[in-house]
């Protein structure tokens, strides 16, 4: 029974820190599958949006759910603003240029939260209904976790219906596709991916603030977590949102028994696996096509 | 093949008069302003005799970039894993010193050049076969996989503390630490030297013409029946020890060894040097190593954040506007005054 519970404890705690990592990386998915375009920044609105939320929690005072509701909008209207003025002539350029730009503005997102918040990282302040214990029957498990991982599977249940069932889902499985006829069939692409890429950033945004838990939030989160959130990604393929889940539960499982059982240098397993999984299948576990 | 033979002792003074024979010959010439780096850098020796510490760092970055070049550059494979080459380098020659196995600096440089060569080769047979993104991946999962190693063996390579050590001096002359500056400044300057060498001679010769065609493009040098993939492993193998002589150099002048050779940032800094001076032309590396450090020198120390903020603001002026570095941008304003000299 002790094995189990154990067993089911750290199961937990790898799928709640997977959720995170799905909820940041799922626009990333989606916008790299549309465009192709290599967007490191990716982390950086994650990283946004979190100190929006923190912030607000903690100096405004503002509940949790607006707070979230706050910091996607935010990021998501940054986002836009961005894509239209910058992103948007790089998306004919080569990668080289798109690996610079996004670094350039990891770079400009850490000096911009130094000067503006400061240095130290940022701590998340649950509300009281979210951080007590949950009683499972055979297990006592910290709320917060599972909360996030409800969440987390409505969050990705909701854009994989939105994905199959709507209008927008439909034309953005169209153009993840074939690019080229999605437009010569009348869609919008530019209008379609400026819309993707708000959507991907907020929805960073919230998995920034409900992710401060366990993975921190501070000036350097971009760069810490850049690696995971691209490994999600082309683990899982692009522009697929199960893929992406999928991924980012299993690595989230992995980190976690690994960081337990081997804490120096475990996660080198990961990298391996990850190694092995690109050289075998480039296009991700559920990519398509071939990127 | 025979007609041209044959035509070859008619044409009088043969193909080498032809006017495209004398453009494509005088291509690889050595220009005047060639020199001006190297004369540069033996007046520094002269000029700043208590920062050749900071002279010998400045060396190593140019020949880290250097061999970036030639593999981003002039192969066109964008990497963000050649940390991985630079650290095999250094923790090569560390461990031969702290182990007391080679503790002599040219031999430990060789056996550092082999080791990254070694990883260099075996990652470029699995990683080349992909491109785009997934390579991009690759690279860095390769980077993160050594530094993790690295750390997981920390018995051996000292984990997160790193390791420190002794080199002998060079030729049993010339002492060899950092309380020698003089000799660690002039021994990486000639080695750096031989290294320009190898790599100008390279990219002008058939292969590396060949390396051009490819990063250009690829399928035409397939369609031409150009060995495409022996030719893209054997350049990221020399990029890998050339970047590995750049970490055993670097290991070497400092006495000490950590995993930070081995990060992320470590393959992105290098990565801008390069690009701040110019991909694919060689004297980039040196002009972006020098922009870099002295700014970084300068300005880091005294705010950190504005040196970040600015770094970052560049980056994203280079990308949007000046799509080649310093250099690049340097051709296009001179380009740009000689069409107004010949319009006037």
């Amino acid at each position: 029974m002790e094995l189990i519970a154990n067993f089911a404890g750290i199961m937990l705690g790898g799928l709640s820190a997977g959720t995170v990592l799905f909820i940041v990386s799922v626009g990333l998915s989606v916008t790299m599958g549309l465009m192709g375009f290599v967007n490191l920044a990716h982390g950086s609105f994650a990283m946004f949006g979190g100190y929006v939320i923190v912030l607000a929690m903690n100096r405004a005072h503002i509940g949790f759910v607006p707070a979230l509701a706050l910091g996607f909008v935010a990021t998501a209207a940054l986002s836009v603003v961005l894509e239209r003025l910058l992103y948007r002539r790089l998306y004919r350029s080569g990668e080289l240029d798109q690996v610079l730009f996004t670094i350039g503005l990891i770079f400009i997102f850490i000096a911009g939260t130094i000067i503006v918040v400061g240095p130290e990282s940022q701590t998340l302040q649950l509300p009281p209904a979210l951080s007590g214990q949950l009683n499972l029957g055979f297990l006592q498990y910290r709320t917060y976790s599972i909360f996030l991982i409800v969440v987390g599977f409505l969050i990705g249940l909701g854009i994989s219906l939105a994905f199959e069932r709507t209008r927008i889902g439909a034309q953005i499985r169209a153009t993840v596709d074939n690019r080229r006829m999605a437009e010569s069939l009348g869609i919008d692409v530019d209008r379609l991916f400026t819309i993707t890429f708000a959507f991907g950033s907020g929805m960073a945004a919230i998995g920034g603030g409900l992710g401060a838990e366990f993975l921190g939030l501070d000036p350097q989160y971009a760069l810490k977590y850049l690696v995971y959130f691209l490994i999600v990604v082309s683990v899982g393929g692009l522009g697929s949102v199960i893929g992406v889940y999928y991924a980012a539960l299993l690595l989230g499982v992995l980190d976690f028994v690994l960081k337990l059982y081997l804490p120096v240098g475990g996660t080198i397993f990961i990298y391996a696996l990850t190694i092995l999984l690109l050289l075998w299948r480039p296009q991700g576990l559920f990519g398509g096509k071939q990127t | 093949m025979s007609e041209v033979a044959a035509a070859k002792p008619v044409a009088g003074a043969g193909f080498a008069a032809h006017p495209a024979a004398r453009v494509l010959m005088r291509r690889h010439r050595i220009r005047w302003w060639e020199l001006i780096p190297w004369l540069a850098a033996i007046a520094y020796y002269f000029a700043f005799p208590h920062y050749l510490g900071f002279g010998a760092e400045l060396l190593i970055t140019v020949l880290f970039a250097l061999s970036l070049d030639l593999a981003l550059g002039y192969a066109g494979i964008i990497t963000l894993g050649q940390a991985a080459f630079f650290g095999t380098g250094a923790y090569t020659v560390a461990m031969l010193a702290y182990y007391g196995i080679w503790t002599e600096p040219i031999g430990g440089l060789l056996a550092a050049t082999l080791a990254a060569a070694v990883i260099g080769f075996a990652s470029g047979l699995v990683l080349l076969r992909t491109t785009g993104l997934t390579l991009l991946m690759l690279t860095l999962c390769v980077t993160a996989l050594l530094e993790q190693g690295a750390n997981m063996a920390r018995n051996i390579t000292g984990g997160f503390d790193g390791l420190n050590f002794t080199i002998t001096p060079v030729f049993g002359l010339f002492e060899f630490n950092p309380l020698f500056a003089n000799t660690q400044y002039l021994y990486t300057l000639g080695v750096l030297f031989l290294c320009y060498a190898f790599v100008r001679t390279l990219v002008y010769s058939p292969f590396g013409q060949s390396l051009t065609g490819i990063r250009e493009n690829i399928l035409r040098m397939h369609a031409i029946g150009s060995p495409v993939r022996v030719r893209l492993i054997i350049c990221y193998t020399l990029s890998a020890a050339l970047a590995g002589i750049a970490g055993g150099l670097s290991a070497q002048t400092n006495d000490y060894v950590n995993l930070a050779t081995l990060s992320l940032d470590r393959s992105a800094t290098v990565l801008i040097v390069l690009i701040l001076g110019g991909y694919g032309r060689l004297y980039g590396a040196f002009i972006g190593a020098v922009a870099y450090l002295v700014l970084e020198h300068f300005l880091a120390q005294v705010y950190p954040t504005a040196w970040q903020l600015g770094l970052g603001l560049l980056l994203v002026l280079i990308a949007l506007f000046a799509r080649n570095g310093i250099l690049g941008l340097g051709e296009t304003l001179w380009r740009r005054f000689e069409a107004r000299r010949a319009a006037s």
